[in-house]
């Protein structure tokens, strides 16, 4: 039963960690736009040069 | 502009016959259906952002552009601090990822914009740059460029603080879920161990463990429902959340005496895993009211208006109309809505008044007249002397009578509530009965006598019971959602499921609101006439523009108000101004009369015509057994004629707002609760004192605010889908309290005989859980 010991606190620390996460993706905004985030990974690599760091065509 | 302008060869996604933009159909295989659309194909097209088209797949066709539409001026909700200008618009016509896409590239082209993001969920663009406020207008253009509504918003009107309960609830939520999986693993392996092998030190050690990490867990999980319960005794009430958060309360309390006194069981894990239960109802149906709320303020904000003010140079100000003071001059465009009651002094136009008293036709205005707030400018530019503002306004005294109507209605008590009042003093007598039944009857030592009353309270905690509500409510309102239905109050459905007696508006909820061209006139005399009315915002000549969006805008179109347009010889306009003979057809609907010269004057005649479906609701209802009548401030033989065509026997012309509400409440103590359904300005008192009522989402601002659910769309279908769906929840909600009782009447024996054990608490919550979760869920199915 000694292994109690070393097992339950890590399992709570595994388990915290996952809550700090969630809490702290909560608190910085990345559940505010569900519909938009889910297909902005599908075009926000090749986005246009913007104009303010290159030449205008 | 016609297709032939567009330079543009590559076609992503455009087929013939339909629009390169938004994919409609086109007449005659042009490349776009309106010059709108063709205007923001070739803005897209200069950006180089043309991949626009295929990203967007199939994730739905760009709406039409609202190519007529009215630019509200952005710059008076600007907000500045120093060169640092922020601001936040609505945004209509997003369909997908790739508009977001689209709307970012495209602004990202501004060199002084710092920075632009869409909420595709809350529909919102967040603008901020540097420079003049006066920038947004110009940002604002880029984005009404692309085809879509743009809409300034006040950010202090629209409830932030609702926003932070949603939040205050996912954390709660979060923090419960991690709690019960882990108290729920430490108990797990006391159940197991208890058949034998575990030493009681060990078992020990796992309940101060759980002690640990529930009690933490439990305070700041509890708080929402102890919050409500609080306010509900505080008030001489009582609901749901009181025996929820006695219930917690005194198990989490109990637990820890008995693990201090080192006893076999601990429900901690009960304890937790209802709060996570009941947070994950309350969190659900908390994100339905609060995207329905949300999408009936997107409504509102892009039927906001601002308004011109001038002052004495004649410099004009662009404010919000409550800045508007008594006495100054608002200057009012054509085809922008009125904001301010007062007195023409200068100008003569048409003003729309649909909204304001159901009136379908305009009303010509010359100076010295009276116009009222919501009235819609049509022809020519007008300044209006405000009269009064503020609280004096005709909206704000229907405002009055509207918060009269609805103190009648703010009496109803939700079902869930009715029950609670009655559930709640039984299992707390039941609970304090068994503690001294089993003192005195059993002579058992207080300890154990407390222990059986703790598990009454906490079989009794009535999740099941919490959950049967909301439950459904949250499938039915998500699958109204989904058909463009909104429920805006949390007792919507229930109240609509009691109603017998439905009572329609004419103008704009059993029609569309809006003249549509009814003869077919010769393509060519049609696309004269169309190019004329193109310069012209009087609902007649909109409807020509709308029967030939095609037609290229003519030149020098002069327009007279109250009479018609002309280039010339060419005439368009009243019977009276083309100086047309009598026709005896006895038509005495709308009309307009084209006379170009050497040809007879040809005669175009409107009617705003009925909902397309809506015989076919109506009849739908009929069958459902509800009585309709139909009540409206029109005409006696407009009414008539729609009344009939429709086959509702019962109608009522030319009732003003008091009538329609004292009609209201005749039918009501004749035939039972009654529904409104209106749009009107004229409505909204009515809307107010019906037992529950709808609105169509083009309604004006204030019936839109007193209505319980607002419906978007052409088609009246979805008025009939609420009733059917309410009345099939309603069904559902009263099994779903069946099965809670039941299992109730099952446990508490149980409870009282001492026979209950954490692992059987366990498994007896989550199965009565989820037994009305999945009956709950029925309802989504079609």
């Amino acid at each position: 039963m000694t292994g109690l010991i070393y097992l339950i606190p890590a399992a709570l620390f595994l388990g915290l960690i996952g809550l700090a996460a969630f809490l702290w993706s909560l608190k910085s905004g990345q559940f505010d736009d569900l519909d938009g985030a889910g297909s902005r990974i599908l075009f926000d690599d090749d986005r246009p040069p913007n104009p303010k760091t290159e030449t205008k065509p | 502009m016609t297709g032939a302008a567009i330079t543009l060869d590559r076609e992503a996604g455009a087929e013939a016959g339909r629009c390169a933009h938004c994919g409609q159909d086109t007449a005659g295989g042009a490349r776009f259906c309106c010059a709108g659309c063709g205007a923001a194909h070739r803005l897209i097209g200069e950006l180089g952002l043309d991949t626009y088209y295929t990203r967007r797949g199939d994730m739905g066709a760009t709406g039409r552009p609202a190519a007529e539409g009215e630019a509200i001026p952005v710059t008076p909700f600007v907000m500045s601090e120093g060169d640092q200008c922020r601001l936040d618009v609505m945004v209509d016509g997003l369909q997908c990822g790739a508009c977001a896409w689209l709307i970012e590239a495209a602004l990202a082209h501004d060199p002084l914009l710092d920075h632009a993001r869409v909420n595709l969920t809350q529909r919102r663009l967040r603008l901020s740059w540097h420079g003049a406020p006066e920038i947004g207008e110009r940002l604002a253009g880029v984005v009404r460029g692309l085809g879509y509504a743009v809409a300034p918003f006040d950010p202090e009107r629209l409830a932030t603080t609702l926003d932070a309960e949603e939040r205050d609830l996912l954390r709660s939520l979060a923090v419960a879920g991690f709690a019960a999986a882990n108290v729920m693993l430490l108990s797990v392996s006391v159940w197991s161990g208890a058949l034998g092998e575990m030493g009681t030190a060990t078992r020990d050690l796992l309940h101060w463990v759980s002690a640990l990490i529930a009690l933490p867990a439990i305070v700041y999980a509890v708080r929402p429902f102890a919050r409500s319960a609080a306010t509900a005794l505080a008030a001489g009430r009582t609901n749901m959340d009181v025996p929820i958060t006695i219930g917690v309360t005194l198990a989490a309390g109990m637990s820890l005496f008995d693990t201090w006194q080192s006893e076999a069981h601990a429900y901690f894990d009960s304890a937790i895993t209802l709060l996570f239960f009941l947070l994950i109802g309350r969190y659900l149906d908390r994100r339905a009211r609060g995207r329905a709320r949300s999408a009936v303020e997107h409504v509102a904000a892009l039927t906001a208006r601002s308004a011109t003010v001038l002052d004495a140079n004649g410099q004009a100000r662009i404010v919000r109309p409550s800045e508007v003071a008594l006495g100054e001059t608002v200057l009012v465009a054509a085809g922008e809505r009125i904001a301010v009651d007062g007195r023409v002094i200068s100008g003569s136009s048409d003003v729309d008044t649909a909204l304001v008293t159901g009136e379908s036709l305009p009303r010509p205005v010359t100076p010295g007249e009276t116009v009222h707030a919501g009235m819609v400018n049509l022809t020519r530019a007008i300044q209006v002397a405000t009269e009064r503002t503020g609280e004096s306004t005709l909206l704000a005294e229907i405002g009055r009578m509207l918060a009269a109507a609805e103190s009648g209605r703010s009496r109803f008590v939700a079902l869930a509530d009715r029950v609670a009042r009655s559930y709640a003093p039984v299992v707390h007598l039941t609970a304090l009965a068994t503690f001294f039944g089993w003192l005195l009857l059993a002579d058992a030592p207080w300890h154990p006598a407390l222990a059986a009353a703790v598990a009454v309270l906490i079989i009794t905690c009535p999740c099941a019971l919490a959950l049967a509500v909301p439950a459904v409510q949250v499938v039915a309102s998500g699958r109204l959602f989904r058909q463009g239905v909104l429920l805006k109050s949390p007792t919507a459905l229930e109240r609509l499921a009691h109603v017998r007696t439905i009572v329609f508006d004419k103008t704009g909820t059993l029609t569309i609101g809006r003249p549509e061209l009814i003869d077919r006139p010769s393509a060519g005399d049609l696309e004269v006439a169309a190019g004329m009315a193109r310069a012209s915002r009087h609902p007649l000549s909109q409807a020509l523009v709308r029967s030939a969006p095609t037609a290229p805008a003519l030149d020098d179109v002069v327009e007279h108000p109250g009479e018609g347009l002309a280039i010339g010889d060419v005439r368009l306009g009243s019977r009276r101004f083309v100086g047309a003979p009598d026709p005896a057809d006895g038509w005495r609907g709308p009309e307009l009369w084209l006379a170009q010269p050497g040809l007879p004057p040809l005669r175009f005649r409107f009617a705003d015509p009925a909902r397309a479906d809506a015989a076919e609701t109506l009849e739908r209802l009929t069958a459902l057994g509800y009585r309709l009548v139909l009540l409206s401030g029109d005409r006696r033989e407009v009414v008539a004629e729609l009344a009939a065509s429709l086959g509702i026997a019962d109608w009522r012309a030319e009732v003003g707002p008091a009538e329609k509400s004292e009609a209201i409440a005749a039918l009501a103590e004749g035939a039972g609760p009654v529904a409104m359904v209106g749009d009107g300005l004229n409505d909204a008192p009515a809307l107010a004192k019906a037992y529950v009522s709808i609105a169509p989402a083009t309604a004006a601002d204030i019936s839109r605010a007193a209505a319980d659910a607002v419906f978007q769309g052409d088609r009246l279908a979805p008025v009939a889908e609420i009733l059917d769906v309410a009345r099939r929840a309603e069904r559902l909600v009263k099994q779903n309290l069946a099965l809670a009782l039941a299992y109730n009447l099952l446990a508490v024996p149980l409870a009282v005989l001492g026979h209950v054990t954490p692992l059987v608490a366990a498994v007896a919550m989550s199965s009565s859980s989820l037994l009305v979760v999945g009956n709950a869920l029925r309802l989504g199915r079609r």
